[in-house]
């Protein structure tokens, strides 16, 4: 797949790579050390957080989370009984 | 006016092998619509869980009579997700983000091993499709609905061609037995539930 940047593709592959190689060999084996693939995050991430300023996404929209909060809680109350 | 969609698959691999699919989900021969993927914020819990964010850009296809509500031929998607090795669950939670008000689609996915068939993985998918368009909720909704519905078997189609090509050794078929699909009215199970507080859904099955 391509990142929402070309500029950030490469980086996004690279990333990618190296992020699968350890969910499958070390998180899924229980091995929680993330430090295997942090610099490559921390480069990729750089990169996308500025194409997401030049294309004009809302980026509070984007860091809003959902996952167990109050409003998936209240949103989904009625089909969690 | 609020449409709910519920949906159960059972997915002929391991939870293991499903969780590692999950990130080589795109591309498949039924997401071309999905242009762009990435990966926006990742961390790791004192507990163990894996917390992802990843922003996700689509085309956009909309009816004739929509378009006057959005004009974007781009929708950007978001999709949390938490991965518990511990209990064997994947829980991930999407939306779309602007037009909300328009029509949001919130759906939230929770791919567990199955009790019933070892080695096998259920995957319980419950979306929540709001409007608040006046006059025009009831259409946009139904619209929503209808679509999500149709793209919700593209979807298992498309995830179960990519565990077919990872895992090969099992047969590229998803056991549909169990898929069931409901719709309900929130407003009228609002009132159900304030007149009965009895579960709505124990109701049904």
């Amino acid at each position: 797949m391509n990142s929402i940047s070309e500029a950030c593709t490469d980086l996004k592959r690279e990333y990618d790579a190296c992020f699968n190689l350890w969910f499958s060999d070390h998180f899924l084996k229980g091995n929680y050390d993330d430090s295997m693939c942090a610099t490559l995050l921390k480069t990729y991430q750089q990169c996308v957080k500025k194409a997401m300023k030049e294309q004009n996404i809302d980026i509070y929209e984007v860091q809003r989370n959902l996952l167990n909060t109050e409003q998936e809680k209240t949103t989904f109350k009625m089909i969690q009984l | 006016m609020v449409k709910f969609f519920e949906q159960t698959t059972v997915f002929n691999y391991t939870w293991d092998q499903v969780a590692q699919g999950f990130w080589h989900r795109y591309p498949n021969p039924n997401s071309k619509h999905v242009l762009t993927e990435d990966t926006v914020e990742r961390k790791l819990t004192p507990s163990g869980q894996l917390i992802s964010k990843r922003l996700l850009s689509k085309t956009n296809s909309i009816p004739k009579w929509a378009e006057r509500f959005v004009h974007a031929a781009l929708v950007n998607i978001v999709e949390e997700s938490i991965v518990d090795p511990k209990t064997k669950t994947l829980t991930t939670y999407t939306r779309n983000l602007g037009y909300t008000k328009v029509m949001s689609v919130t759906e939230k996915v929770i791919y567990k091993e199955s009790a019933e068939h070892p080695g096998k993985t259920l995957a319980i998918r419950t979306a929540w499709i709001d409007s608040q368009v006046k006059g025009f909720s009831r259409a946009i909704c139904a619209f929503g609905y209808e679509r999500f519905k149709k793209n919700c078997n593209k979807m298992v189609g498309g995830f179960d061609y990519v565990l077919a090509n990872m895992f090969s050794n099992n047969p590229p078929v998803v056991n549909n037995v169990n898929v069931t699909t409901k719709l309900k009215d929130a407003a009228k199970n609002a009132s159900e539930l304030a007149k009965t507080k009895v579960p709505i859904y124990a109701n049904l099955h």
